[in-house]
């Protein structure tokens, strides 16, 4: 699937633009740097818009398509905004034979989006990620990085609760 | 630090923090240890999940409260291996085995055990509590007595935030003998003659890819180390640098020593943020003291290294697309040849070794090459860690002589499969690698064995799969994801996956014919034959083994338009056996889609009429199937 | 040089060491497919076509980028590797858009050409092929990824011309070559120069056919089109019609015009000799008054488009002179269409071009003296050959025959227009007469000739010391551009063109496969008619031209670079923003 292109219009400010300049001016020396600057400027806006890109290559003095090709080859690097929720199931090999992908659709189902994708409101969003290693408390998914383990599909409804979701 | 005389010096002070832990054969005993008491607890990914740094929290409250700040020392370590049983905790010098610890625990633990002196069996884990009550140590338990570690030696033994922590456990020894007392050519010859080879795939010999790479003339070269673990479900290279990132350092600089370079890359998932944040530690650390940087132990041999985040993509676990991506570029893969040895990274001579074969080497350098050679097989010397996952009891890292039988990897020491299933085979090396089928379980596990039966070591994933796993289902996993990691460079991997994936995909679906399973093979065979790189050449291998050794699961999808494990929905129908009904209900009031209704049938001694599944209605989840407490439903 | 012995199909041959087994086997004078692979500049073994059987490699090798070794016994025909690639073709063809008959390519595409030598089975697998929206935003070129098979050849040369508006996006089975966030080409930085186009082996980047355009000029009655041919075309134009590359066929060019039913035949070669005298106006104008300098040429629509988007604060450097086939055009619609009668508007200007950047030139603001557009429309040589060959004419059976009068006619100096270089000696030929006084001989200027990217001279005349500057490609435009950004460039002119080698090489000149263009110098090869038809002409300085003297005589009575000159043969440049 090709990476999903946000469509929520950019809304960065003067502070995240002064944070990304930093980084920029701290490592536009060595080119072979641009992934550690899109790294951080993801963590910096969340995703990397167009508007983020451009600021890179300009600074990275690297052209544009070449970020952009950087950004859709990683899994990591998102081009659409992540919810204030963002839930990732693991689908690793543990997670998987233990039911993960069945979690996954749940979630899927009751959110109304698919992988890669954000809830209408920006609440919430949903990815489907690799083994974050925590395979002892297969199946797992993580909400805003905390980890939930030793799940079923049926747990789901209240995992999506207990983070303010409402039908 | 400017002397290897500083280095021991610092090594006999720290020693006194260290000496009450077990699970070390070289420490001088008559240290007096500085406490009386260590408590271990793992601060790996898994056990930090589930909250162990607030475990560590709680002791410090706890301990303080009880005025034992001076009895009681405790550390938070790398991981231990156990990860089914986390959070976990140790506490030396008994060896109590603490799992499962909860917040709510610890006063007690401290109470009872730190301050009376008598560990809480109930809390213990189990196997380390005789019927007797008498308390075995963690090294004493099934999972552990067979293990011999070396790779993770210092893996929940030590503080990896603690540069004197490993130094007091020899670190940096072997770094300062081969800078004081080898040449570059000894240091290359020890490893050779270790046998190490490579553990993050293929098993190409570490002594002889140091040997091409040293005599290249070049004013740069590079030490690359891949950390870029990708393979499902194995994690013990972000074990090492979790729990022993030092170690990682020291083996690079060894390697910079014996090669001639000075400077190293470690490339890393970024998805491991613990395991980055300790390397970077260790890394600045280790600058601090002057065993990293210019002149190192005044020998003139400078090094130095840095952390760049690999971003996602499994393709760049392979050698020259880790190259590409720590470039700067999109991680795809170049012809070879030119290897590494001659042109890596930048163009430069490069020798690149993942965690664990690096880890390997601070041992060989300080015990020799004998030692090391003395453990495992004719062709596969030391040892080697597994991750063991799926259907197995103890799911964690374990370390084991190379040579150990599959039989004894999954019943001694993972404890076996739970739920009385039958165990069915197990895959290793994960989506480049193969099945093992339950027939060949006295395997001895060693590069060479699973080659021969079309599997490979990889990194050390190794899945135990029982009687409810579907061979076809697996290996459509599998291509599943190396479809999705196939960087889309050449043909073959790029199309040819894709298409082979559709056909395994066509056959789930009860749509093949024996045809398709020929054409599927003939497929396999060309894309190992024609791909780029080796995530292509070895992404039909989960599919060739399991035809090997399950081509009648196959032939029952296509043929019989069955799925013998009952798990590829489209070939499944659920039933209920109307006399076992007795007409509760429940399965009809679960149903998500209203398939299941009354009929008209009431079974002899029963009183209510027993219920039927509209297969047309049915989308099969399974759900009837688990609500029903008579075991009335069926699928098949 | 050490060598090495190897065997290519039992042929034994010594090749240098570094070799690869393609480059062996071409000595051996054995052909392996290739797909991806272009010599030195995309070396990527991608494609997996060029599959062989070699002693010492494990299992298939790659021959692009395989390097032989001492002894090495490679088999390149065996049923094992026909097998092989045989099902590469099939898995290509099963993510292609397979609209052979339909495709400008067809009968010289290089896939096309493959699956027929190898027999494929189009349909022999099925499944997902990713559905991608034609990209035809941009005036120059097409872009149809459904025909794309990844090879990257496009890639590597717009990367060569320091442009990379395309690259490789996504990843798997949904890699696809494309500009960031999916944009289109006429959104992002693209300089028109079309290169991709020649190294596309299919048809997924074409230029935009405006063939139709042309055709309903002809038959239109109302209208008077005129045809204009630049000086490349001439030595290219043959190859559409398989004669050996280099052959000048203007005779038979201008013939087939005719036949095609073209009202006037004219050579874009008068426009460029128009350039030089206006052009050598400017550049004593502007070293007389302290004006900008060095001076630059702008001849070349890719190179001034280059300049727009990457050297915006640069542009004052550019000569404010249109191009030869503007200055041609504005000249048919003011000039010719005063004398003739004609009201500008009913004329229809028809150029033939090597470049696809010409299209999008005809579009510029500024370019319309006459108040209509200078030209109408502009096609490449191969949309030429297309219309030719539709017309049912036997190319090589025409006679020869001659460019019509007035604006006909054209000198040497205008005909090597066609190569790097050749407007630098047509400026040098001028200025020298000029600056002495005199007619001088001493006409060729061989340091400025030549295939290489950047070439410099300093020459005297007349006591002037004149340093110059000849540069083809956007690449080498960039090192240009970037040493006189940082004041290290003492030049009083320079030649920039946007295409290596200039416009014998341009975008829109016939497609070679690519073994002929890795084994044949094209820049060189083709150059060669021109020098040759430079030569063998009496006139060969572009002051010298009798149409050029006598437009000043009659129409730009004010002289070089007078007020009506200046309306209608010069222009104006905008600083382009890179991404909207």
């Amino acid at each position: 699937m090709q990476k999903k292109i946000g469509k929520l219009p950019f809304k960065g400010t003067e502070e995240q633009k002064n944070r990304l300049d930093a980084v920029i001016a701290e490592n536009k020396h060595d080119k072979s740097r641009l992934m550690a600057v899109m790294q951080q400027a993801q963590d910096i806006y969340g995703y990397l818009p167009v508007e983020v890109q451009e600021m890179i290559a300009e600074g990275m003095d690297v052209p544009m398509e070449k970020v952009y090709g950087v950004a859709t080859f990683y899994a990591q690097f998102s081009l659409s905004p992540k919810g204030d929720t963002d839930i990732s199931v693991c689908l690793g090999t543990a997670c998987y034979v233990k039911g993960s992908g069945d979690i996954f659709d749940k979630l899927s189902e009751i959110l109304g989006i698919g992988a890669e994708e954000c809830t209408p409101d920006g609440k919430f969003s949903l990815t489907a990620c690799r083994c974050i290693g925590a395979c002892g408390l297969a199946p797992v998914l993580t909400v805003n990085g905390e980890v939930y383990g030793r799940l079923t599909a049926n747990d789901v409804p209240a995992v999506l609760a207990q983070h303010g979701f409402e039908k | 630090m400017k002397t290897v005389a500083e280095l021991n010096a610092a090594r006999a002070k720290a020693l006194k923090t260290v000496v009450l832990r077990k699970a070390e054969e070289v420490l001088d005993k008559t240290v007096k240890s500085d406490y009386k008491r260590n408590v271990l607890v793992c601060g790996g990914t898994g056990c930090t999940s589930s909250h162990s740094d607030r475990l560590v929290d709680k002791l410090n409250e706890e301990i303080k409260a009880n005025g034992l700040e001076k009895d009681v020392q405790v550390i938070m370590t790398g991981c231990f291996g156990l990860c089914a049983l986390g959070p976990i905790m140790i506490v030396y010098p008994e060896g109590c085995f603490y799992s499962m610890v909860e917040e709510k625990n610890i006063a007690r633990i401290v109470k009872e055990h730190f301050v009376e002196g008598n560990p809480v069996t109930e809390l213990l884990y189990d196997e380390t509590v005789a019927d007797d009550g008498s308390i075995k140590s963690l090294d004493e338990t099934d999972f552990y007595k067979k293990q011999v570690r070396v790779s993770l030696r210092n893996c929940g033994v030590i503080d990896p935030m603690n540069i004197n922590e490993y130094i007091a456990r020899d670190g940096y020894q072997a770094l300062a003998k081969c800078l004081t007392e080898y040449t570059p050519d000894d240091v290359i010859k020890v490893v050779t003659d270790s046998g190490l080879r490579g553990r993050g795939g293929g098993g190409f010999p570490t002594g002889r890819k140091w040997a091409l790479t040293a005599p290249n003339k070049a004013p740069q070269k590079y030490v690359v180390c891949n950390a870029d673990e990708g393979d499902p479900g194995a994690f013990m290279d972000r074990s090492v640098l979790e729990g022993d990132p030092h170690c990682l350092i020291e083996a690079m600089a060894i390697a910079g020593y014996a090669i001639g370079a000075s400077m190293g890359y470690v490339y890393v998932r970024a998805e491991y943020p613990i395991a980055v944040n300790r390397l970077d530690n260790a890394i600045k650390a280790a600058r601090e003291t002057g065993l990293l940087g210019k002149n190192i132990f005044g020998t003139g041999f400078d090094f130095d290294m840095e952390i760049r985040l690999g971003a996602g993509a499994f393709v760049c676990g392979e050698e020259t697309a880790l190259m590409t991506s720590i470039e700067g570029n999109r991680g795809e893969p170049r012809p070879r040849p030119p290897y590494p040895a001659v042109k890596g990274l930048y163009g430069c001579p490069t020798v690149e070794n993942n965690v664990e074969t690096f880890s390997n080497i601070p041992q060989i350098i300080l015990k020799g090459a004998e030692w090391f050679a003395s453990m495992g097989t004719e062709k596969s010397k030391g040892t080697k860690v597994f991750a063991l996952g799926g259907k197995i009891k103890h799911t964690g890292l374990v370390e084991i002589p190379m040579g150990t039988t599959l039989r004894d990897i999954i019943y001694e020491i993972g404890g076996g499969v739970p739920n009385g299933k039958q165990f069915k085979a197990a895959q290793t090396g994960g989506p480049s690698g193969g099945c093992i089928p339950a027939r060949l379980i006295d395997t001895e596990v060693d590069y060479d064995n699973l080659v021969s039966i079309g599997c490979m070591m990889g990194s050390g994933g190794l899945i135990v799969m029982d009687e409810d796993t579907c061979m076809v289902d697996m290996a459509k996993f599998f291509l599943e994801f190396t479809v999705d990691e196939s960087c889309g460079k050449c043909t073959p991997c790029r199309v040819g996956t894709k298409r082979l994936l559709e056909m395994l995909d066509k056959i789930t679906k009860g749509e093949g014919t024996l045809e398709d399973i020929d054409r599927m093979e003939e497929l396999c065979n060309y894309i190992k034959a024609n791909s780029l790189c080796g995530l292509g050449q070895t992404a039909p291998n989960p599919v060739l083994s399991t035809l090997k050794f399950f081509r009648d699961e196959y032939v029952a999808h296509v043929v019989d338009k069955k799925c013998p494990a009952g798990v590829c929905k489209d070939l499944l129908s659920f039933t209920i056996d109307k006399d076992k009904c007795i007409g509760c209900g429940k399965c009809a009031k679960n149903c998500p889609v209203e398939a299941i209704s009354k009929t008209d049938y009431v079974a002899p001694g029963h009183k209510l009429p027993s219920y039927e599944i509209d297969t047309a209605k049915c989308v099969k989840c399974g759900v009837c199937m688990s609500n029903c407490k008579f075991n009335a439903v069926s699928k098949g | 040089m050490e060598m090495l012995n190897v065997k290519v199909n039992g042929i034994a041959v010594s090749v240098p060491k570094g070799s690869t087994i393609l480059e062996a086997a071409r000595v051996a004078g054995v052909e392996i497919p290739t797909l991806c692979y272009m010599k030195e500049k995309n070396e990527i073994g991608a494609c997996r076509i060029c599959v062989v059987e070699a002693t010492g490699a494990r299992g298939l090798v790659t021959a692009c980028v395989y390097p032989v070794t001492e002894g090495m016994e490679i088999s390149t025909n065996t049923a094992k590797v026909r097998e092989a690639r045989k099902t590469t073709l099939e898995l290509i063809l099963s993510t292609h858009d397979k609209k052979c008959l339909s495709c400008s390519r067809s009968t010289n595409c290089e896939l096309q050409k493959l699956c027929r030598d190898y027999g494929v089975d189009e349909n022999a697998f099925e499944g997902f092929k990713p559905k991608y929206e034609i990209d035809d935003s941009a005036p120059h070129l097409v872009r149809d990824n459904n025909k794309c098979i990844l090879c990257r050849r496009c890639v590597a040369v717009c990367q060569e011309q320091y442009v990379s508006v395309i690259g490789a996006n996504d990843r798997g089975i949904d890699t696809n070559i494309g500009s960031p966030f999916n944009a289109k080409l006429n959104d992002v930085p693209c300089i028109s120069c079309g290169q991709c186009t020649v190294v596309c082996p299919t048809g997924a980047l074409v230029e935009k056919d405006d063939t139709d355009k042309v055709w309903a000029a002809l038959a239109d009655p109302t209208k008077h089109v005129v045809v204009q041919t630049a000086p490349a075309i001439r030595a290219t134009l043959g190859e559409c019609f398989d004669m050996p590359i280099g052959t000048n066929v203007e005779g038979k060019m201008v013939a087939a015009l005719r036949r095609l039913g073209f009202d006037k035949v004219f050579d874009t070669d008068f426009g460029a000799d128009l350039t030089i005298v206006e052009e050598a106006n400017e550049l004593v104008e502007r070293v007389k008054n302290n004006g900008t300098l060095p001076m630059i040429t702008s001849c070349s629509p890719g190179w001034i488009k280059f300049a727009e988007y990457y050297y915006p604060e640069m542009l004052g450097h550019l000569s404010s002179c249109k191009s030869p086939q503007q200055m041609t055009g504005a000249v048919i619609k003011t000039y010719y269409a005063e004398k003739m009668g004609i009201d500008p508007k009913d004329i229809v200007v028809v150029s033939v071009m090597p470049c696809t950047a010409k299209k999008f030139e005809i579009g510029r603001a500024d370019e319309s003296a006459a108040g209509v557009p200078d030209v109408d429309v502009a096609i490449t040589t191969r949309e030429l050959g297309r219309m030719i060959d539709r017309a049912g004419i036997k190319f090589a059976n025409l006679p020869d025959e001659q460019f019509d009068s007035p604006l006909g006619e054209g000198t040497g100096a205008a005909v090597i227009f066609g190569a790097t270089g050749g407007v630098m000696e047509a400026a040098l030929r001028t200025a020298n007469d000029w600056l002495t006084g005199k007619s001088n001989d001493n006409i060729v200027f061989e340091e400025v000739r030549g295939t290489m990217g950047l070439k410099e001279a300093s020459y005297d005349l007349a006591g002037l010391k004149v340093k110059v500057a000849v540069a083809s490609g956007a690449a080498a435009a960039k090192t240009v551009m970037d040493r006189i950004k940082s004041g290290k460039a003492d030049w009083t002119f320079v030649e920039i063109m946007g295409c290596p080698g200039g416009c014998v090489n341009g975008g829109g000149q016939p497609i070679q496969p690519q073994y002929v263009r890795d084994t044949v110098d094209l820049k060189a090869e083709r150059a060669k008619a021109l020098y040759a038809q430079d030569e063998a002409t009496v006139l060969r300085k572009s002051h010298e031209n009798p149409a050029v003297k006598k437009i000043y005589e009659e129409y730009y009575t004010d002289g070089f670079g007078g007020h009506k000159a200046h309306h209608d043969l010069h222009t104006s440049y905008v600083a382009r923003k890179k991404y909207n």
